[in-house]
């Protein structure tokens, strides 16, 4: 199904100044490969490593994670810790 | 993770208790081994030379003489490093190593000599001669994004911003989060106020310093002992820049004496390797207090502007920052961090946060416990208090009137679920700290505190001994606890006392790779990883029980530390303790084990509430800490008394950083305090017991309820502080730390 992603600050000029996409993907995993094939210009970022908000909880490596219908998706940047 | 990781009520045994660290009796009688304590037969001494210039092009190195020297076994430069070019984080992490065709900072590594002890290898340094021309430098982070700075890397064109600038700049990156319109929220304001806020640069003051033994073999592996925080990562980033293969590379970490993310980095392992392999002997090299101050682990200097708007009710209408964040001569993230971290605490209509990334010819920035956050918290928690006062109202009210809760779209973006800040602003507000009656000269602050945490990679493997005890092998270094923390894990999942449990922190060859200890997640993503080792062995534990009885496994339920049959048929069986199953496990299949890999996500963000009394000496512009109270959303907390540990901890750095802490940089670009006489860190003499509260409100995305708790604790101090002083002396302070000459030029306007 299509689902809206949104997109922080940093990512929207690569997405033509969107912030949010419609993107259809049941997983991370399929959610990146599609975004990077709708928006060539975030393969960059997805390679340096985005985090996935799947309502509220940050998913920063696990690409198997299934995105429940109606989530809401946050791309985010993929942190560090101290 | 792919297992089932979701929260579940349960009554615990182990954890939860308090019993002695593992670790303990070690560190206090001085048997553990620290980076410095590991010896190897032949080892020589490694020392590195460090540009005595804050910003110039390296034209030649002469290391003939040096070579010459009686002694001197290897010589070193950047020549001798074989990164790849097509990993330009990789090659950036080797240029702060050791220099390359420019020096960035006062204190960076231009050469390194291993000799057969220290006064050689000094002596070869000496004879080093390194042939500069010297360049402009800037130092100061608002001075770097001025016209007139020199510019650091003229291939730096600001990330993040489109169309691309056509000039470059020491902007290095610009990132931008928020929602809403700002500009429509001030116009509903009734009082709107505008500050400039600017923290000092300081160090994660670790007491431990950078330490390694490398010994490189002529077959083309080698061993290093490191203290780190993250081995396996320290053994992926040696192995690219020395083009090893990276399990040819073992690297064990050491006890490390504190690191709070100065010790996520590479500083001198990489050169100690080279020295090694060049001298085909065991190198050992060790930096002194002012190496570790000049080239390692500082945080950001930052300046940050901020603009908040609110109601006469206490609503705030709108919130808006820009946050420069020096990230030293190379690109970071930090204000970034910054600014996603900011206005986290607040459920705000109209926000807007711009964070600026800032090259300056300082140390390379690096983690800080919550990096990046204190500074923001800063700005946020002091314009809150300013705020209240103007419009009349309580800070703590206005606090808790405008706390984000769950379903508040976050300020960084994505819609919180089940968080802290709420309950712990109403634990702060029913504290007796809070009603305590302050005394002469005294006065009272307080401020909140956010941070993600983190999970990530994490293997695992429970080995049952012969007699039934345990041994939980894991690849996070323990930092502050851990073990202990672990071994409650395990004993509560197999159902056995904790004294049955050891747990041990592998070598780089003997698990997959781990991540760092990093992130608050030590504790969470290990012990998920625990579990799943625990759980795995329990399903062999079954299997092997069935054996023995001839029952099917799904007959045999695992409780209270025994396999236990089911069903009438089987109900005159005796249950099988581990020891039983350990002790027969030669005839059911041999050893018995639980191995897990996995990825934990879903740490489950974390939020502080802090108070603290100070009493300010007017004469001298002194301040003392004479009460403070640390309130924070832990989780579960798997050991409470080292959940505290982090609570004291970060709220005494916090503390330092406030009132002493700063890097000291002078008009030449070099540093003036590179030690800790000039470079003051809180000792227990200056510091009040800190008093600690634990919200235990799980994390939904873990079995036990757990959450990171090692860095939020460091984000409120700053502002507790600058609040309190400034309540003592009615003037706002602006500027970390307020030290006592700040302190003495804020109230000389009012003298």
């Amino acid at each position: 199904m299509n689902r809206t992603v949104h997109l922080w600050g940093g990512l929207r000029p690569a997405a033509d100044g969107a912030h949010s996409v419609k993107i259809k993907a049941a997983t991370i995993r399929e959610l990146m490969r599609v975004l990077c094939e709708q928006y060539p210009k975030l393969q960059p970022f997805v390679e340096e490593g985005i985090a996935v908000s799947v309502d509220g909880t940050i998913y920063r490596d696990d690409w198997s994670q299934e995105l429940p219908t109606d989530a809401e998706i946050y791309l985010l940047p993929r942190i560090e810790g101290g | 993770m792919g297992k089932d990781t979701a929260f579940k009520e349960r009554v615990f045994n182990s954890v939860g208790t308090r019993p002695l660290r593992p670790d303990g009796i070690d560190k206090v009688t001085g048997r553990a081994r620290f980076g410095a304590d590991y010896n190897m037969p032949g080892q020589l001494h490694g020392c590195i030379l460090r540009s005595p210039h804050a910003h110039a092009t390296i034209k030649n190195i002469d290391t003939s003489k040096a070579e010459k020297l009686k002694g001197v076994k290897a010589v070193v430069t950047r020549k001798d490093f074989k990164a790849k070019d097509t990993d330009p984080a990789l090659l950036t992490v080797l240029d702060n190593c050791m220099a390359g065709k420019t020096a960035f900072y006062d204190g960076h590594a231009v050469a390194a000599v291993a000799a057969i002890d220290a006064k050689t290898a000094r002596k070869a340094l000496q004879l080093i001669k390194v042939e500069y021309k010297v360049l402009k430098h800037v130092t100061d982070v608002d001075e770097a994004v001025g016209p007139k700075a020199p510019l650091i890397d003229k291939k730096c064109f600001t990330k993040g911003v489109d169309p691309r600038p056509s000039k470059a700049s020491n902007i290095a990156a610009r990132s931008e989060f928020g929602h809403g319109d700002v500009e429509k929220g001030f116009e509903e304001a009734d009082v709107i106020i505008e500050r400039n806020y600017k923290t000092g640069q300081s160090h994660q003051g670790y007491i431990e310093p950078h330490a390694c033994v490398a010994s490189y073999s002529p077959d083309g592996s080698a061993d290093m002992w490191v203290c780190t925080q993250g081995h396996f990562d320290f053994r992926a980033q040696c192995a690219g820049i020395l083009g090893l293969d990276a399990s040819k590379l073992r690297v064990t970490s050491s006890e490390i004496g504190g690191g709070f993310g100065g010790k996520t980095h590479l500083w001198v392992e990489p050169v100690t390797l080279a020295l090694s392999r060049k001298a085909n002997r065991p190198v050992k090299l060790v930096m002194t207090r002012d190496e570790v101050f000049r080239a390692s682990g500082p945080t950001s200097a930052t300046s940050i502007d901020i603009k908040m708007g609110v109601k006469k009710d206490g609503t705030i209408t709108a919130a808006e920052a820009e946050l420069r964040y020096s990230s030293g001569p190379y690109a970071g993230s930090w204000a970034r961090l910054g600014a996603m971290t900011a206005f986290a605490c607040y459920d705000l209509d109209h926000v807007k946060t711009v964070g600026l990334e800032v090259l300056v010819n300082r140390p390379k920035t690096t983690a800080y416990r919550a990096p990046s956050a204190p500074m923001a918290a800063f700005a946020v928690e002091s314009m809150i208090d300013e705020l209240a006062e103007r419009i009349g109202v309580s800070a703590l009210d206005m606090r808790i009137k405008n706390a984000a809760k769950e379903g508040t779209k976050s300020s960084y973006g994505p819609v919180y679920g089940p968080i802290g800040i709420g309950p712990t602003l109403e634990a702060a507000k029913n504290h007796p700290h809070m009603k305590a009656k302050l005394g002469a000269n005294q006065s009272r602050g307080m401020a909140c505190g956010f941070w993600f945490n983190f999970g990530g990679q994490s293997c695992t493997d429970l080995n049952i001994g012969p007699d039934g005890s345990a041994t939980i092998t894991v690849g996070t270094i323990d930092v502050g606890g851990a073990r202990a923390s672990l071994a409650l894990v395990v004993a509560e999942e197999l159902g056995i006392p904790y004294e049955r449990v050891k747990a041990v922190i592998a070598d780089t060859g003997s698990l997959g790779h781990n991540d760092m200890t990093d992130g608050s997640r030590g504790t969470f993503a290990s012990s998920l990883s625990a579990i799943d080792s625990c759980r795995n062995a329990i399903t062999e534990l079954r299997s092997r029980a069935a054996q023995i009885w001839e029952i099917d496994p799904d007959e045999v339920i695992w409780e209270n530390g025994e396999a236990r049959a089911t069903g009438s048929a089987n109900s005159n069986r005796e249950p099988l303790s581990l020891s039983n199953l350990a002790q027969s496990a030669h005839k059911t299949g041999g050893p018995i084990s639980g191995h897990s890999q996995i990825v934990a996500d879903g740490a489950g963000v974390s939020f502080a509430t802090h108070i603290c009394d100070v009493e300010v000496d007017r004469e001298t512009g002194q301040t003392s800490i004479v009460r403070y109270t640390v309130i924070q959303d832990a989780g579960k907390a798997v050991h409470p008394t080292y959940v505290e540990g982090q609570f004291q901890g970060g709220a005494v750095q916090g503390i330092g950083w406030a009132l002493n802490e700063e890097y000291i940089y002078g008009d030449d670009g070099r540093l003036q305090n590179p030690g800790f006489l000039d470079y003051r860190i809180p000792v227990c003499s200056d510091l009040p017991m800190i008093d600690t509260q634990i919200l235990e409100i799980p994390n939904p995305n873990h079995p036990y309820g757990v959450r990171g708790v090692g860095e939020t604790s460091i984000v409120p101090p700053l502002a507790a502080i600058g609040n309190a002083i400034s309540n003592a002396i009615g003037v706002r302070m602006t500027r970390v730390p307020m030290s006592p000459p700040r302190i003495l030029a804020a109230l000389e306007p009012s003298k």
